[in-house]
């Protein structure tokens, strides 16, 4: 056992999910690299995607494995922020909005 | 940019054998990761050699530039250069061995003096691909070699070039600062004088990672790689060739610097793809060594693994003594088989 919460080693174990449940692991895995397929949008666009998401919800794994994507995809530096930023303006988008609740209950609790 | 050659700051990596030690030691040592030995053993696989199509010859460790990732160590401060005397064993080779392609490296190759004197021998000679592996810099950085892409025309020489990015600024951090100016520059004069556009007039460039890292798709890449270097600088180019960083010297010094050595062996020996064995080059290329000793591959020459056998120059080797002879293999060759493969002219698969 790890003393932290997060050890870099569990990405690399991250397909024994499959021991426990093996239907439903393996159904996500398949999910998983047909999402990252090139289609309508590309594999490096998704990718960025994926960088920005990682960031959002904080997951210190999908920031170390799609950085390294990143970087094997020829991806620049200021791509990679530009699409960290993007994350990071819907993210404090979704708090600042949440002030019209705020507003709202300000004005009918107060005269 | 490294600020001198590991032998000039006299770092122990400068000696080929202690990079051998380190390459078995650790995790090899310990039975955390196979010995590519091993692994070949494992699939009852033994690497030897085709037929001999490519004549790779090292003119020399002197280069104008001191890459971070270097691989031979090159840089101004280097002075081991191929004489005369050799370039002329060289030229006696390819009669005898009458290689499809000479592959001419360094260092930066155009500084060797006899440079021009041995691609008009090759030309004479009828070789059909004579590559010169230029570091684009050294074709801008006077009069003499500004004159060089011209000779190249004229005698058809293949242009291969290090580029490692599109982006000034990886390019630079890699390969010090200006070379991306200086790199698109000569790439410039090479489209003016047809490189990369008359189908005769070849002009491929190597892509190699940035870091700790393997190279991703060889063609998204070069889809990239197009779109990017004709939108912004109207240039124009053949073929991208992707090339894995090995772990050896400069490069090997980084990964240990950088606590990125365990990790990315662990990633090569992972990425270990079998089907690249049969494309290997070491298969049908004979590395000469500018002192005419002779190795598998490039990489060997660095790390002074010699070839199989007691004919090890040049002058020694019977024409009929290439094929069918064992390949000397250690822990860098995960390098080369890692993933979709890696050889000097790119992915494998």
């Amino acid at each position: 056992m790890s003393d932290t919460y997060y050890d870099p080693k569990d990405l690399k174990n991250f397909k024994k999910i499959t021991d426990w449940s093996e239907p439903l692991g393996t159904r996500f895995f398949e999910y998983y690299s047909k999402v990252f397929e090139e289609g309508a949008l590309s594999a490096r666009e998704k990718s960025l995607i994926a960088l920005a998401v990682s960031h959002v919800v904080k997951c210190p794994y999908c920031i170390d494995a799609y950085t390294k994507d990143s970087l094997q995809r020829g991806i620049t530096e200021e791509e990679m922020m530009e699409a960290v930023h993007a994350g990071a303006a819907i993210e404090s988008g979704a708090t600042l909005v949440h002030a019209v609740q705020m507003m709202n209950k300000h004005k009918k609790l107060s005269h | 940019m490294a600020k001198s050659s590991l032998q000039r700051s006299k770092h122990l990596l400068a000696d080929p054998k202690k990079q051998l030690q380190v390459l078995s030691s650790g995790l090899f040592s310990s039975g955390a990761l196979p010995t590519f030995s091993e692994r070949l053993k494992g699939l009852n696989a033994e690497l030897k050699t085709d037929q001999l199509e490519i004549l790779q010859v090292n003119l020399g460790y002197m280069c104008n530039q001191t890459c971070v990732h270097c691989h031979v160590d090159a840089g101004p401060d280097r002075k081991e250069i191929m004489s005369s005397d050799t370039v002329d064993k060289v030229i006696d080779a390819i009669k005898r061995f009458r290689p499809n392609t000479l592959d001419l490296t360094g260092g930066a190759p155009e500084m060797n003096p006899e440079f021009q004197r041995l691609v008009r021998a090759a030309v004479s000679l009828s070789v059909k691909d004579i590559i010169v592996r230029s570091n684009l810099t050294i074709l801008e950085s006077n009069n003499h070699f500004r004159s060089y892409p011209q000779f190249f025309k004229e005698n058809g020489v293949h242009v291969v070039s290090s580029l490692p990015h599109y982006s000034m600024r990886t390019t630079d951090r890699q390969r010090g600062e200006g070379v991306f100016s200086k790199s698109i520059a000569a790439l410039n004069r090479l489209n003016e004088l047809g490189y990369g556009r008359d189908e005769h007039l070849k002009l491929d460039l190597v892509y190699n990672p940035s870091g700790a890292f393997l190279p991703g798709s060889e063609k998204e890449l070069e889809a990239d790689f197009k779109r990017k270097l004709k939108a912004d600088f109207d240039i124009d180019f053949n073929q991208l060739f992707c090339i894995t960083n090995l772990p050896i010297s400069r490069f090997l010094e980084y990964l240990i610097a950088s606590e990125n050595y365990e990790e990315y062996m662990e990633t090569l020996v992972e990425a270990f793809n079998p089907l690249t064995l049969s494309g290997l080059m070491c298969r049908n290329t004979l590395s000469v060594g500018y002192d005419g000793s002779l190795y598998d591959c490039d990489f060997n020459q660095m790390l002074q693994i010699p070839i199989y056998g007691d004919k090890r120059y040049l002058s020694d080797l019977e024409t009929n003594a290439y094929s069918n002879r064992k390949i000397n293999v250690h822990q860098h060759c995960y390098g080369c088989t890692a993933g979709s493969g890696s050889s000097c002219q790119g992915s494998i698969n």
